[in-house]
């Protein structure tokens, strides 16, 4: 099954905390259910995505590093 | 809910504005409320007109410390103004100033940052912090 990506944040170059900030804003803009991808560089985002999705409930459903760049799919609670 | 922060802002150089505004913007992602009281130098930064680009700095910085926050800054780093802007925007973020202080400065609430919510005093910041973590910044 293909999983439609709603929306796409890319926070390639911005520093902590604003990847998570970026993405806590998008997500506020979908519905339940609806599924975001985020580009991140910041070297914490691993582990800042998650505490995040642990914290707040949205689901990352897939996460790989393509060299720097850190790609997550969240599904919103 | 998540249980809440109160930070006590009373540094006002920017690397140090910076940390707390990282701070309050990561709690308000995962939904803990934060509440700044700024007192002294923390609420002399948040005199109207400032745009958190004063570039002062704390001073075990040095020249090193200086040249390595101004790489980040002309990187495109958000300032501490533009991420508590986005921490208040995502979460439940209060910032109030310290009564005594504005006395000290001699300050009015029309002299503040429109980000400043309002004016309390200190017994009024240990009635909301003392449900939560408290940080002395």
């Amino acid at each position: 099954m293909t999983i439609q990506i709603a929306v796409t944040v890319d926070a390639r170059n911005l520093s902590c905390p604003m990847p998570i900030v970026k993405t806590a804003i998008a997500i506020k803009r979908l519905a339940s259910g609806q599924v975001l991808e985020v580009l991140a560089t910041d070297p914490g985002s691993a582990k800042d995505f998650a505490a995040w999705s642990k914290t707040t409930g949205n689901e990352v459903i897939e996460s790989d590093v393509q060299g720097r760049v850190f790609r997550f799919v969240l599904r919103k609670k | 809910m998540e249980k809440p922060l109160a930070i006590t802002l009373f540094s006002g150089t920017d690397d140090k504005l910076q940390a707390a505004a990282v701070l309050t913007a990561g709690a308000a992602a995962i939904g803990r409320p934060v509440h700044i009281f700024l007192q002294y130098w923390g609420l002399d930064a948040f005199r109207a007109g400032r745009d958190g680009t004063e570039r002062q700095l704390a001073p075990e910085a040095g020249e090193e410390g200086r040249a390595a926050v101004e790489r980040l800054a002309s990187a495109g780093q958000a300032t501490w103004r533009e991420t508590l802007e986005q921490a208040k925007a995502i979460g439940q973020v209060e910032i109030q100033a310290c009564s005594l202080s504005m006395d000290l400065l001699g300050l009015t609430p029309g002299d503040l940052d429109s980000l400043v919510d309002g004016v309390e005093g200190v017994t009024a910041f240990w009635l909301t912090a003392s449900e939560g973590q408290v940080l002395f910044i």
